[in-house]
């Protein structure tokens, strides 16, 4: 998709807001600032590390642990990473574009991408207080298991 | 001194690019070029993502929807649960003190359930950026993969959770 869409999308949706409502529109734009400003320290550190990580791992290391053929295996460590680590979604997609570029697998970036997003160990005991326990471990079970559905079907659809 | 703290990280890894440099010219000039290519390739598509993650914020009014959803509401529920959860961009713990107050207002338990899968996985400016990024065939099947999917499990969680339980629940918030 081209960026042009996301511009013409945004345009739309302020002039569509502005003449509805100018002060929800302002209070809009100034949310907008205010998230982007919240993730740009972590969007900074990512890029850096992005940086460094393109020109320091091999590829060859890229491919051995998340390659196409490291199969279940590639996807089991894909999974682990990505319940256990708690990173910003705007995060996600750069890390996991730069990770495909190296040589990591469609299978085992989708499952990274699925688990990081859908199970959250880190937040799992504020989730409990919410529920109970035995819907975490389902929600999250469940979640871990449908990751990697996920993931089979991505690899067919676009692998 | 604000700035420097919320940057430390970034400061840190810009003092080790230095560094690299210094030990290696070759290694520091090809870091500089695929940190400053990414950056430029972030901030040219940046703007209107954010534009959209604030007024999807301002215009979607929900503690209004959040009465619309009790039990028997059906496909109707369901879907405003997940219209809820996609016009959103902050990360899956900010969901829960929602999760709360949809609990608190009687929200069905399988709509909750969806909710915070719909806001987990299928968030719009998420998929903005992954289409991006992953290309419109990736983000799309996903999208779509993850959607039955939050439906089946919150589906299974509801079934296996008994009367008893949900009331305990509910008797919580």
């Amino acid at each position: 998709m081209d960026i042009l869409f996301f511009y013409g999308l945004a345009a739309v949706g302020v002039l569509w807001s502005y003449t509805k409502d100018r002060q929800k529109t302002k209070q809009s734009l100034k949310k907008a600032w205010k998230a982007f400003d919240t993730i740009l320290p972590a969007f900074a550190v990512i890029l850096l590390l992005i940086g460094i990580i393109l020109a320091v791992v091999s590829p060859a290391v890229v491919t051995a642990l998340l390659g196409a053929n490291s199969g279940i295996y590639g996807m089991i460590i894909a999974a682990i990473v990505g319940s256990i680590a708690l990173i910003p979604g705007f995060i996600i997609f750069p890390l996991a574009k730069t990770v495909l570029g190296m040589g990591a697998g469609i299978m085992q970036v989708a499952v990274f991408i699925s688990t990081l997003m859908m199970v959250s160990v880190v937040t799992a005991p504020m989730e409990a207080q919410l529920f109970n326990r035995k819907v975490v471990l389902l929600r999250n079970g469940l979640s871990l298991l449908f990751s990697f559905v996920v993931a089979i079907v991505l690899g067919k659809v676009v692998g | 001194m604000a700035i420097l703290k919320r940057y430390k990280w970034a400061l840190l890894l810009l003092i080790a690019d230095g560094a690299i440099y210094a030990w290696n010219h070759s290694l520091g000039m090809n870091i500089f070029m695929q940190t400053s290519d990414s950056f430029v390739q972030m901030l040219s598509f940046i703007p209107p993502v954010f534009i959209i993650l604030g007024l999807l914020d301002t215009w979607v009014p929900r503690e209004q929807v959040v009465s619309h959803l009790g039990p028997g509401t059906g496909i109707k529920g369901m879907a405003l649960a997940i219209l809820l959860g996609v016009a959103n961009a902050g990360p899956l713990y900010a969901a829960f003190p929602v999760a709360a107050v949809m609990l608190k207002k009687g929200t069905s338990l399988f709509n909750v359930i969806v909710f915070i899968g719909a806001w987990a996985t299928l968030k719009v400016p998420m998929f903005l950026f992954e289409t991006q990024f992953l290309g419109g065939l990736f983000s799309v099947t996903r999208w779509i993969c993850s959607l039955t999917g939050i439906i089946l499990i919150a589906f299974v969680i509801d079934r296996l959770l008994s009367d008893a339980e949900k009331q305990a629940i509910y008797a919580k918030h």
